[in-house]
């Protein structure tokens, strides 16, 4: 890995396209912004095809005999089973309109990371093979032939997208380069093209249920560093259960938010509030993971990961599921789950037990989202709230893609904040909410092999981030999405030093005044609360 | 999630949409219009006098253009005077040069025009003729 | 060549009608070929819609552009984010009607180390334009194929004409589609980012569609035609008995107008058009936002090879016990 270069560096940016033809221009895998190859170990704990280790750098990929065979058939396949992949391999009239709207273009000027040019290295196959006139005309129709080197090429730039959908917002057709992506990695993973960082979380989750392959007792010990923490900062000792049979609400969250900071801040949120509000609930080691990086290899993968948490949630015989601050992990279980692994009728339509709040919008998948069970709870008055501990705070709120625009929560987590805190900022309207910037690092790209493209992505996001922070002083990223918990954090660090980054559930819990707490000094970050530490250096 | 109810119904719109010219003509007869040229004007010229003032078929496409210079003519440069291309002189009226000839303007003038189904605004200035209803 | 292939293809298609009239294929011009462009459109834009339709939406797939429906004071933004079926009904006819998506276009540009986003509403405003002054004129022709032009039509055209200028009355929709057409042309050929993605199937619509305006033009307002005869020959073609005799006295460049149409019908169910048809398709657009409350069915949905708890806790037991977390088996 090459030194990554300085900001200043990095950010001269030209949005101007080569001279030669994209079709005339081979793919050049440039440093710092791919991954690794999948290692063969993980990808045989799933019993992927073509399990070996191999490296994206040599010339040799290790590909079966008749990898194109395997890829034609299966395109063939894939445009019988998605009307979407069909309609979006037909119909896009190249207008335009999507091309500086995908935040890799934005970052880095690569043309082929318009989401335009990012389907035609698709369609140009497409037509090839499945259209008389791609057959007939050949280039002049925008045909190619599919070629060790459009292989490489699909590859270098299907892991250059974070399915983030912002595209398919301008698109007059609504056309989402999300599901080019999503077919172009089912491609490359029937010859086992992954990359490691998805393969090598996808072998954990299967095996031991969540991507960072924490086993049980892991589990167990790092939710108890955080009650050490809690109890040191409230006094209050939480006792938490798991796989607890019986219980009302099984809660599910990415792993991501159990391994480091800022996300563990937001996990001791979760377990701040629950045992606040005396709910009735259990964690599982089992479903331990809300995210789902099989979503980014293929459907298959995608269904046998997210199965575990019906699976679980009917093994508990729990009544209905909550699910933690993540964005990917929202879009699976509010477009994908109940079609996957539903009907879940052994579960009950969700009902807070605090407010009686009936959850009419989950009475199918019966899994509510905590930004919404939170706002409930707010709303009606059944929280405590302190808001001045947030007041060294200012605070800004990032949409995650996959919430926004797979789903649609945008009011919630921002109700949520402006409770409990008092400085709240918005970024500038063209990046947030359905304009939302992706942190640049989704759907698995959150590896260190590629920082260069990481911090590329992450650039349109940050440059908004730092509007505000210009602006308005503000010095904390709130948002509700693990991976952005973890990438974000080095954007910042990168891009706009000063600014931090968290989970609304932290900013909530500082605020949360508990039942018997003692006068509190720290936050969760184990910093001292403003006014608090003047106080305590008078002493 | 094949929604096939929707898009046959979509495409029943589309095929009503596009072949509607076909079945709204069904059963219809289809008259081409012909323009009567056989007033008592015309009728007592000689044969071979029976000519307008400019060919026929330019006559047929111009015809507007003509009558639209000659109003500018006549109000805007007050010149009166049309020279045909056979050399001819003809005073630029379409009461008097004109509808001299072709009195008849419901057999003549409305037949083509109420077939393109053009409404020319000649008649918003001048007195229409008053025909014999035949 | 991405330019210069489409633009001479469509300056031979000119030059075989020309060629055609002088060998007097007026038959074939006037009455074969338009039909077999008509048959084609009709039958191949069916054929691809159906062709979609054959496909599945396995998963319910919209993309949200605003709040969902959750709690009841939470305001939902019901057409960006619908979650009936009226809501998904304004939503597509807002994107069918006015581009809704179009409008929302931005222009991203980098300036001094900073991104900034301006409102970018020409692509709207020309596609906008180009494509109701094509409905317009389209419909403007049915006075062609009707023996009684209804009420609507004839205001629809005095609409059009209502400046009066000149005579014929000069129709504003044809300076609108040329000044669009061309637009959207220079646009392919200025802005490089738009010039680097476009095929040659991008711009052979766009010459075609020109050829089409500017012959019209030219009949209309120049190079005069037997106008009765067009509506003579129309009247025939849509009434299955055409009349032979008239077809040779029309005017030549009445069939490079036609043909030019006929081609781009033609043409239309094997390109990039057909999203006439496919934007109605869109599952990203064409789908409520109630995937949680209403189970989306996949028909082929099958079963897979998951982990089992029960494998699970097998690989875990001691661990999970010795944790103290509750296990099926002792």
């Amino acid at each position: 890995m090459a030194k990554l270069p300085k900001p200043e560096e990095l950010s001269k940016i030209d949005l101007k396209p080569p001279k030669t033809d994209w079709m005339d221009t081979p793919v050049e895998f440039k440093e710092d912004m791919y991954c690794w190859g999948a290692k063969g170990k993980n990808l045989k704990v799933v019993e992927f095809p073509n399990a070996r280790d191999w490296s994206p750098k040599e010339e040799d990929w290790k590909l079966p005999e008749n990898w194109k065979e395997i890829v034609m058939e299966a395109f063939g396949d894939r445009l019988s089973k998605y009307r979407s992949f069909k309609l979006f391999m037909d119909i896009c009239v190249r207008c335009g309109a999507c091309a500086d709207k995908c935040h890799f273009f934005i970052g880095g000027g690569d043309p082929k990371n318009m989401p335009v040019l990012r389907a035609e290295l698709m369609r140009s196959v497409y037509r090839k093979h499945f259209t008389t006139g791609g057959k007939i005309f050949g280039k002049t129709a925008g045909a190619r032939e599919l070629t060790l080197n459009v292989l490489k090429e699909w590859w270098y730039y299907y892991y250059q997208c974070t399915e983030c959908r912002r595209c398919s917002v301008f698109c007059p057709y609504g056309i989402d380069t999300a599901e080019i992506t999503m077919m172009g990695r089912e491609f490359l993973n029937l010859l086992g093209l992954n990359i490691d960082w998805i393969a090598g979380p996808v072998a954990n989750c299967y095996m031991k249920g969540n991507h960072l392959g924490l086993e049980p007792h892991t589990i167990k010990n790092s939710i108890e560093f955080f009650l050490d923490d809690i109890e040191n900062i409230t006094g209050i000792k939480i006792e938490p259960t798991f796989n607890r049979k019986g219980a009302e609400i099984l809660f599910v969250t990415p792993s991501g938010d159990l391994f480091a900071d800022p996300g563990t801040y937001t996990a001791m949120g979760y377990l701040m509030l629950f045992h606040e509000l005396g709910l009735d609930y259990t964690w599982s080691t089992y479903a331990s993971e809300g995210g789902n990086f099989g979503f980014f290899t293929s459907n298959e993968m995608g269904k046998r990961l997210n199965s575990k948490i019906y699976a679980e949630a009917k093994r508990l015989g729990v009544k209905w599921i909550l699910g933690g601050e993540c964005g990917h992990m929202w879009r699976v279980l509010h477009q994908y789950m109940d079609t996957w692994n539903g009907p879940a009728d052994f579960l009950e339509v969700p009902k807070s037990p605090i407010t009686g709040t009936v959850f009419e919008n989950a009475k199918a998948t019966k899994m509510v989202h905590i930004a919404e069970f939170t706002a409930d709870l707010i709303k009606h008055g059944k929280l405590k709230l302190d808001p001045r501990r947030n007041d060294h705070l200012k605070v800004t709120f990032h949409d995650s893609c996959n919430t926004s625009r797979g789903m649609g929560i945008l009011e919630e987590p921002r109700y949520i904040i402006k409770n409990v805190c008092k400085n709240f900022y918005e970024m500038p309207e063209n990046t947030i909410r359905e304009y939302t910037f992706c942190c640049g690092s989704g759907t698995g790209l959150n590896a260190s092999e590629n920082m260069a493209l990481r911090m590329r992505g992450g650039l349109p996001r940050a440059n908004a981030v730092k509007y505000v922070h210009d602006n308005h002083g503000v010095n904390m990223l709130a948002n509700i999405c693990a991976i952005d918990r973890a990438t974000l954090k080095s954007a910042m660090e990168y891009w706009v030093p000063d600014v931090q980054v968290c989970g609304i559930h932290e900013l909530v819990a500082n605020a949360l005044v508990m039942k018997g707490e003692k006068e509190r000094t720290l936050d969760l970050r184990l910093e001292p609360l403003p006014g608090k530490a003047e106080k305590e250096g008078n002493e | 999630m094949y929604n096939a109810g929707k898009i046959i119904f979509g495409l029943l719109i589309f095929l009503a949409l596009v072949t509607f010219p076909f079945y709204n003509n069904i059963g219809k007869v289809s008259a081409k219009p012909e323009p009567k040229i056989d007033t008592p004007e015309i009728q007592k010229l000689p044969e071979n006098e029976r000519k307008c003032v400019e060919p026929k078929d330019f006559m047929r496409g111009e015809h507007m253009q003509m009558l639209n210079d000659w109003r500018d003519s006549v109000v805007r440069e007050d010149n009166g005077i049309y020279m045909s291309s056979q050399g001819k002189q003809f005073n630029m009226s379409l009461q008097n040069t004109c509808m001299k000839c072709h009195s008849n303007k419901k057999e003549f003038c409305d037949k083509c025009h109420n077939y393109m189904a053009v409404a020319p605004y000649c008649w918003t200035c001048h007195i229409q003729p008053k025909e014999n209803k035949s | 060549m991405k330019i210069f292939f489409p633009l001479v293809i469509v300056m031979i298609l000119v030059l075989l009608v020309f060629a055609g009239i002088k060998a007097n294929l007026y038959f074939l011009f006037g009455v074969v070929i338009p039909y077999a462009a008509l048959a084609v459109f009709v039958l191949g834009f069916i054929y691809r819609v159906l062709k979609w339709a054959s496909s599945p939406v396995p998963f319910h797939i919209p993309t949200t552009c605003g709040q969902e429906k959750t709690l009841p004071w939470i305001k939902q933004n019901k057409i960006e984010n619908p979650s009936s079926a009226l809501g998904v009904i304004i939503r597509m006819a807002l994107e069918v009607f006015a581009f809704r998506s179009l409008f929302r276009n931005l222009k991203t540009e980098l300036r001094d180390g900073k991104i900034v986003y301006g409102s970018e509403k020409w692509l709207w405003a020309a596609g906008l334009a180009f494509h109701w002054s094509f409905l317009i004129i389209l419909v403007r022709h049915l006075r062609f194929f009707m023996e009684n032009v209804p009420v609507v039509l004839k205001t629809i055209e005095g609409l059009d004409s209502f400046l009066q200028i000149g005579v014929p009355l000069f129709y504003m929709t044809d300076a609108v589609i040329l000044a669009a057409v061309t637009y959207l042309f220079l646009r392919r050929l200025y802005l490089p980012q738009i010039k680097y993605i476009s095929l040659a199937a991008d711009y052979f619509p766009l010459f075609l569609i020109f050829g089409i305006v500017l012959s019209g033009v030219l009949m209309r307002y120049f190079f005069k035609v037997h106008i009765v005869g067009v509506k003579i020959l129309a009247m025939g073609l849509v009434g299955f008995n055409p009349d032979p005799k008239i077809l040779s006295e029309i005017g030549a460049i009445f069939y490079v107008h036609l043909f030019l149409l006929s081609i781009l019908f033609a043409y239309f169910p094997f390109s990039k058009l057909m999203h006439l048809g496919g934007v109605f398709l869109s599952p990203t657009r064409n789908l409520s936002n109630n995937s949680r409350e209403v189970r989306h069915i996949n028909p082929w949905n099958y079963p897979v090879h998951v982990h089992t708890y029960e494998e699970y806790e097998n690989d875990f037991r001691d661990k999970m016990k010795k944790a103290g977390i509750p296990v099926e088996k002792e």
